[in-house]
């Protein structure tokens, strides 16, 4: 190898400690090395041209720039060797600076660092070789995991780009969370009336496909091509035949309780979760359906099919948005709240649906025990939240729609009475502070504490709230018709999903982003984007914002057509790999599968760790340029300067 | 002269390696006996990398990775590095190594002063134990 070295001065910086002329004249003798030169700015223009003729006038395929650090300056010079003919992996560049000249005071002792820096990079370049980056299509098709707001924003956003989205629901109908929400905070518009257009557009929009109670079953491949099966149970009713008439609904004899309306109303085996649901039409509950076939015989259109199996469908897509959004905290783990309907001890979405117009008591705030108009009623925020036995986190959204809770309710029932336990009130948001103090001013009573107890009375049928009024530091009971809990926001991204996708996960499983500042939207598997509660407990906008962000990112991946990947993989040496397996299991990816009995590495999923080279027993795998060998030259290479 | 221990520290790119740039920026100062290998993850540092550093005369090996358990940038490198320091520490005492000559710290890329810390004290120590196998080289 003909390799040039080229030391920076940096100015003083690197000049005023090292001494570079002596560092030039060592690094002479290094093997391979034909020709050094120092510069006072090596990443001026007359520092590259420096460079360039270089390669030109010596012949050089080897660079080695010593200066400042890589991460400021690596592109700058990778972009001079190419311009001088070089592949840019045939390059190397060291810090001399960072590492060197600007932490040590000692110019004899700091010179000699530089050397034996620049020594690594001269026996790490002899074993470097070219390689070029490779370009793969990508599928110009996208998957949307979850029919949420964030999920049903998401496959808009990319429709209107251009490109084709399937759309997988596990529920029978789209809408998420949202679809149960009486109005949304802060400016009480009605939820319905803002989700459900964006229901229908997204169901009417021809390049999304959506499938409900529909769930992945398996991912295979990887950025810009995946492969998708779905796995979709029967509905059991055809949804191009079905009318919404009703007969079969009317005739079911099989009563069971809504799971869109927590349990706080009864449905028939044969349903619609609710009016305005996508797709428009009736679902059979095959678990409760006892087979009696009345809906069948009843159906004007013939569209009940009870025989419906289960299928599997397979989808190739470029790139996945997981959008499984959240689930409240269960509050079973927490029995000192007697949490039940039974004991008008409710949930905030169960609260949700009894002020929904649509809801079990059509918007008539009546306890669900027995019926009783509510005249007093208690929230408390943070149940299972910021709490070390349950979830240390903060829920964020809470605080926000416990004060519209209150709110709500107290314009529902003008004499009524509203209590709030909270810790904090966390009301960060453009609006947020302003519709806190309208439900205060309302007439909400804040009290600052927790509550240790909530129990019914059997005797005069009260819900008795007990807890602790930090301000006035005093206990407090409070004798309530309905106490409505604010659980914890936990994610529903199911742990095999996440596995599938290989959707890094935090121990609350919800999806960690490569950068929460940078990269908000993108996880460390390449082609996999994330939006709404997947990430974090968030709000409706929040959702939206960051839904359309995942869907913008997604199609920069998928409007370029192609990706181009880093050469710098893992490589196998067939002749040495006895197929011992080391390398698969170590390997954190599952880039790594023995073929006919030898490891065989996909090039496009490997990452580059070196994980498997540092396992391999034979030396038969091996990291491209970060080869064995060139590691263990770079130890020896500095030992060996005197 | 007082005699100079010679020490490689392997760095991984993601953190110590982005704390001892770090260090630079802030001009902390270090001992300089230590020279520093970057590495794309502490899960690339075989136990001969650093087997090789003894054999070849150094005094002491000090590798700088990311904190367990999330920081690895591969998932789970941290760990591998930390099995393999684990044993290698047991079979360097078996062949009459000292096992303090080989030192494992998680130095994530904020942590340019407990970097400047780690250097010091493992330099310090070596120092203690003199050079490797009793003799002045």
């Amino acid at each position: 190898m003909r390799i040039g070295v080229f030391v920076c001065h940096c100015g003083v910086n690197i000049a005023g400690t090292v001494d570079v002329k002596k560092v030039v004249e060592e690094v002479k003798k290094l093997p391979d090395v034909v020709y050094a030169a120092d510069y006072v700015y090596l990443c001026s223009q007359p520092g590259q041209e420096l460079i360039i003729n270089a390669v030109k006038e010596h012949k050089l395929d080897g660079v080695v720039v010593a200066a400042c650090t890589p991460s400021l300056h690596y592109e700058t010079f990778a972009k001079a060797v190419e311009k001088a003919g070089l592949n840019r992996y045939v390059y190397e560049m060291v810090s001399i600076r960072e590492f060197d000249s600007w932490v040590h005071a000692d110019r004899a002792l700091a010179t000699e660092k530089a050397i034996k820096i620049i020594a690594t990079a001269v026996a790490k370049l002899r074993g470097d070789k070219p390689y070029e980056r490779a370009r793969l299509d990508v599928i110009r098709k996208a998957l949307v995991v979850g029919g949420g707001i964030a999920g049903i924003t998401a496959a808009l956003s990319l429709a209107k780009m251009g490109i084709p989205v399937i759309l997988v629901e596990k529920y029978a109908t789209i809408g998420g969370k949202m679809a149960m929400l009486h109005e949304t905070f802060p400016t009480l518009d009605c939820a319905q009336c803002i989700l459900t257009p964006l229901m229908a557009e997204v169901a009417r929009h021809p390049l999304v496909k959506i499938y409900t109670l529909a769930e992945v079953d398996s991912v295979e491949g990887h950025v810009g091509k995946f492969k998708v099966k779905i796995k979709i149970r029967p509905r059991g009713v055809r949804v191009e035949d079905c009318r919404l008439c009703g007969f079969c609904e009317r005739v079911c004899p099989i009563s069971v309780s809504s799971e869109f309306d927590r349990g706080l109303s009864k449905r028939k085996a044969i349903y619609i979760p609710f009016a305005q649901a996508v797709p428009s039409a009736y679902v059979v509950d095959f678990e409760h359906c006892n087979r009696c076939g009345l809906c069948v015989k009843v159906c004007p259109t013939k569209a009940v099919n009870l025989e419906e199996k289960e299928r599997v469908i397979e989808e190739e897509v470029g790139a996945i948005i997981v959008a499984t959004g959240y689930e409240l905290y269960p509050l079973e783990k927490i029995p000192e709240y007697s949490y039940g309907p039974e004991n008008d001890v409710i949930d905030s979405l169960q609260f949700e649906r009894i002020l929904s117009v649509q809801g079990p008591t059509r918007g008539e705030v009546k306890r669900p025990s027995d019926g009783k108009p509510v005249k007093r009623v208690v929230f408390i925020q943070c149940v299972g939240s910021r709490d070390v036995n349950h979830l240390p986190y903060c829920s964020k959204i809470c605080c926000m729609y416990t004060a519209k809770h209150a709110l709500l309710f107290l314009e529902n029932v003008p004499d009524g009475e509203a209590y709030v336990f909270y810790i904090d009130v966390r009301a960060a948001g453009k609006g947020f502070e302003e519709f806190v103090k309208r439900a205060q001013e309302h007439g909400a009573v804040y009290i600052k504490g927790r509550v240790s107890r909530i129990y019914k009375d059997k005797l005069t049928s009260d819900v008795v709230v007990e807890g602790f009024d930090l301000l006035e530091n005093r206990e407090i009971v409070i004798r309530a018709d309905l106490a409505v809990l604010a659980p914890g926001i936990v994610s529903a991204l199911d742990k095999r999903l996440a596995e599938m996708l290989k959707v890094p996960v935090d121990q609350f499983m919800f999806a960690a982003e490569i950068h929460p500042k940078l990269r908000p939207v993108e996880v460390a598997s390449a082609g996999i984007f994330i939006a709404g509660c997947v990430q974090g407990p968030k709000d409706i906008p929040d959702s939206i914002a960051q839904a359309s962000a995942a869907a913008a990112k997604a199609a920069e991946l998928l409007i370029q057509g192609y990706v181009e990947k880093e050469p710098i993989v893992a490589e196998v040496d067939r002749d040495k790999c006895n197929g011992c397996r080391a390398c698969v299991t170590v390997c954190p990816y599952g880039a790594i599968e023995i073929v006919e009995g030898k490891a065989r590495v996909n090039e496009i999923v490997c990452e580059g760790c070196g994980a498997c080279t540092a396992t391999c027993p034979v030396g038969a795998i091996q990291l491209r340029n970060y080869r064995e060998e060139q590691a263990l030259e770079m130890v020896r290479a500095v030992m060996r300067v005197r | 002269m007082s005699w100079r221990p010679k020490i490689i520290a392997f760095f991984c790119r993601w953190c110590a390696g982005a704390a001892a740039e770090v260090a630079g920026v802030s001009r902390l100062r270090y001992d300089p006996s230590v020279v520093p290998i970057i590495v794309p993850c502490t899960g690339r540092i075989s136990p001969s990398m650093i087997v090789e550093a003894f054999l070849n005369g150094a005094d002491g090996v000090l590798i700088g990775g990311c904190h367990t358990p999330n920081d690895c940038h591969y998932v789970a490198g941290n760990f591998k590095a930390f099995k393999r320091v684990y044993l290698l520490k047991k079979l360097l005492q078996e062949v009459g190594v000292e096992p303090e000559r080989l030192r494992l710290e998680w130095i994530s890329a904020t942590e340019a002063p407990k970097l400047v810390k780690v250097v010091n004290s493992f330099v310090d120590e070596i120092r203690k134990l003199g050079p490797l196998g009793g003799k002045h080289a």
